[in-house]
């Protein structure tokens, strides 16, 4: 049997429901034999007709409604139907549920489902990845996995947060990966996990780039170089001590992103290294993200655009070189 | 606590109250948030509020009918200009002292201030100024008691005029529609938003012409006349609560104040101010009181003086209380907060 990234998103919601009354499916498209733009709640409704509801496209009222029905005891999730579409929705995430708690000590516990990343033809406004704009809000947790298991225990775990969770499902993984099994449980949350060991260089990343990075370290295997891989699992929290652990080991740090080069998790993970393991760094630690335009639409114009495992392995080889 | 009497007494005459005991419980409440707001103006001009003070003066009517018809069990979404409602409600005064004089003891603990407070645990949800943002949060709280089996419950929201044409509130009347939830919003047109008056705020004909747009149920009121709003507004709640459409109130009123109090208000033409819509809700209800012999003068002013003693009690408290310290505050977002404390 093989399982899918999107289909692992489809079992944790379908054992969510399942398991506990509380869990609503709230968004787009998301109910009736429809089961969403991407099908990730297909099924869904025919089983919990009453929990997964289809709504206006008012992402602002989605996510207002989300959040009332947390504050009285629900574990709403929401879909958006892609992430471009939550900047309808910045002011309920950023300022009602990331800052409820912190101001009148009951938290939020939504889970806002983000369809992120680019595919090809898809075009500035359903491309985009959002993940550093949440995680520069206090109050939120930003979960953005890259693998098929992760998928699955990491949408379970957003959900049994009491906190607000941003969870961003890359488009482009939702049918390239695959696994034979849906784990029972992952890493707690907040904890990076070392994708591929090694001790020459170490790219940090998350999300669909984790898997372009490493495509990328396999590459630069073939060239005789050992790249250890990070998968970062949450932007936020971030695990700075794996990251320190590993740059410890290779003394070289490369951080890739697809969001817009401007800032960011990235950045963020620069950073950080640099204040706290300067004197670990046998070179000064780079970064990769998308160019600073819109994302394109034109596959030629895209693939320049974003991060690939070519472009990371080029940069991860200049970065040997130094 | 006269306060916590008064709050006891009608829940106990909830349901039988005759109107003139409606009437005289609401138009104490009113009494007791204008008392309460001139003294908070009065702290502030002696510079002993930090930030802004915003009072609901000449809205306290509409207020005070939109806590005084909830029960337990309902929720509510005050806004600005709310104290006689949230009062009515069942928020203690020593909440609203300790928001404005920063106690690390209230609500908000010095985190938030002035009126972007609440008590989401006792229904009394905590605006956040982004106006609009509170219609939908409204909804999805119905909807969680609904998806529990609940019965017999209702929610309310208060808007202005102003906060109506935010996309959030269009979106937030549109989803409570959809919904079918036992939602009254009540929405004040006190003709300006800050310093902008109607003309410059929307086109339509009359504000309450949107609620058929919507799916709603609309009302007007004049929001002077203390026995309409608790009529019309009342009227609103118990229609929700059986089931009806939701349901939208449009009060008319004056602000008989600036926005903030660092707000003069001067661009409020004279002639505005001689408007019906201009007279004072207070005032217009402690006439009908005496000329009805409600009450006498006495006990009118017995009244008084309880309200400014419960007020003064309330800020001599708060004033008394340690205000937040930076090096103590827990400076955390989250209430998971091993799971960042871990690894940040
Ligand atoms: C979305 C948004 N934009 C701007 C503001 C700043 N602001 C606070 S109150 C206010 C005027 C509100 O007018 P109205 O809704 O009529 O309420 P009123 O003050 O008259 O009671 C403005 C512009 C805000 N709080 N929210
Ligand atoms: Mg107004």
């Amino acid at each position: 049997m093989s399982i899918t990234y999107l289909e692992a998103i489809r079992e944790a919601q379908a054992k969510l429901l399942r398991d506990d009354e509380r869990v609503f499916i709230y968004g787009q498209d998301v109910g009736g034999t429809f089961g969403g733009a991407f099908k990730a709640t297909k099924g869904l409704a025919k089983e919990f007709p009453a929990r997964v509801l289809n709504t206006p496209i008012s992402e602002d009222a989605i996510v207002g409604t989300a959040i009332g029905a947390a504050m009285q005891g629900m574990r709403p999730i929401v879909e958006m139907q892609f992430a471009d579409f939550s900047s309808i929705a910045l002011n309920q995430i950023l300022n009602n549920a990331g800052t409820h708690y912190w101001r009148t000590n009951v938290p939020v516990p939504i889970t806002v489902r983000l369809p992120s990343g680019g595919t090809k033809g898809s075009g500035p406004f359903h491309s985009q990845s959002m993940e550093s704009i949440y995680a520069h809000y206090p109050g939120l947790i930003v979960m953005t996995p890259a693998t098929v298991e992760d998928a699955y225990t990491m949408l379970i775990e957003a959900v049994a947060i009491d906190d607000p969770v941003i969870y961003c499902e890359h488009k482009y993984l939702y049918y390239h990966l695959k696994a034979d099994k849906l784990p029972e449980k992952g890493l707690p949350t907040g904890r990076a996990r070392i994708a591929r060991e090694g001790r020459d260089l170490t790219i940090v990343s998350y999300s669909a780039m984790m898997q372009e990075s490493l495509g990328a370290a396999e590459e630069l295997a073939r060239e005789g170089f050992e790249i250890e891989v990070v998968d970062l699992r949450t932007v936020k929290p971030l695990d700075t001590d794996t990251v320190l652990a590993s740059v410890a080991r290779t003394g070289r740090l490369l951080c890739v992103g697809e969001s817009f080069p401007w800032g960011g998790a990235t950045a963020e993970v620069i950073a950080r290294v640099t204040n706290q393991g300067f004197h670990l760094l046998d070179a000064a630690p780079q970064r990769l993200n998308a160019k600073d335009t819109p994302i394109p639409y034109h596959p030629n114009l895209w693939s320049a655009h974003r991060p690939n495992a070519k472009k990371i392995a080029a940069k991860a080889r200049a970065l040997l070189r130094e | 606590m006269l306060q916590t009497a008064q709050r006891s007494a009608k829940s106990k005459t909830k349901k039988a109250a005759p109107p003139h005991d409606r009437f005289l419980e609401a138009f104490r409440w009113m009494l007791l948030a204008r008392t309460l707001e001139e003294k908070l103006v009065s702290l502030y001009r002696g510079g002993l509020i930090t930030g802004g003070v915003y009072i609901g003066k000449g809205q306290e009517a509409v207020s005070v009918a939109c806590g005084l018809f909830l029960q337990e069990g309902d929720i509510f979404a005050p806004l600005i200009r709310d104290q006689a409602g949230r009062s009515a409600f069942g928020e203690p005064l020593i909440d609203v002292t300790r928001t404005y004089l920063g106690s690390r003891l209230g609500p908000m603990r010095g985190r938030d201030g002035n009126i972007h407070r609440g008590h989401p645990r006792n229904n009394e949800l905590a605006m956040i100024s982004h106006l609009g943002a509170m219609v939908s949060v409204t909804v999805g709280a119905l909807m969680a008691k609904r998806f529990r089996g609940e019965k017999n419950f209702v929610g309310l929201a208060c808007i202005g005029e102003g906060g109506m044409q935010t996309g959030a509130f269009h979106e937030g009347m549109n989803i409570a529609a959809v919904e079918q939830v036992p939602l009254v919003i009540v929405a004040t047109n006190n003709h300006y938003a800050y310093s902008t008056p109607n003309d410059r705020e929307f086109a339509c004909h009359d504000l309450v012409d949107r609620a058929i747009g919507y799916g709603f149920e609309g009302y007007t009121v004049d929001g002077t006349d203390l026995a309409a709003c608790l009529d019309v507004i009342g009227s609103a709640v118990k229609r929700a609560r059986a089931g009806r459409p939701p349901q939208l109130v449009v009060a008319s009123v004056l602000r008989l104040s600036g926005h903030g109090e660092h707000d003069d208000a001067s661009y409020v033409p004279e002639e505005v101010k001689r408007e019906p819509f201009a007279r004072d809700c207070l005032k217009v209800a402690e006439q009908t009181i005496l000329d009805l012999e409600l009450l006498d003068a006495e006990t009118l002013a017995e009244w008084r003086k309880e309200a400014a003693a419960q007020v003064d009690e309330a800020v001599a408290a708060a004033q008394k209380e340690p205000a937040p310290e930076g090096d103590k505050e827990d400076w955390c977002a989250y209430s998971m907060r091993d799971l960042v404390n871990s690894v940040e």
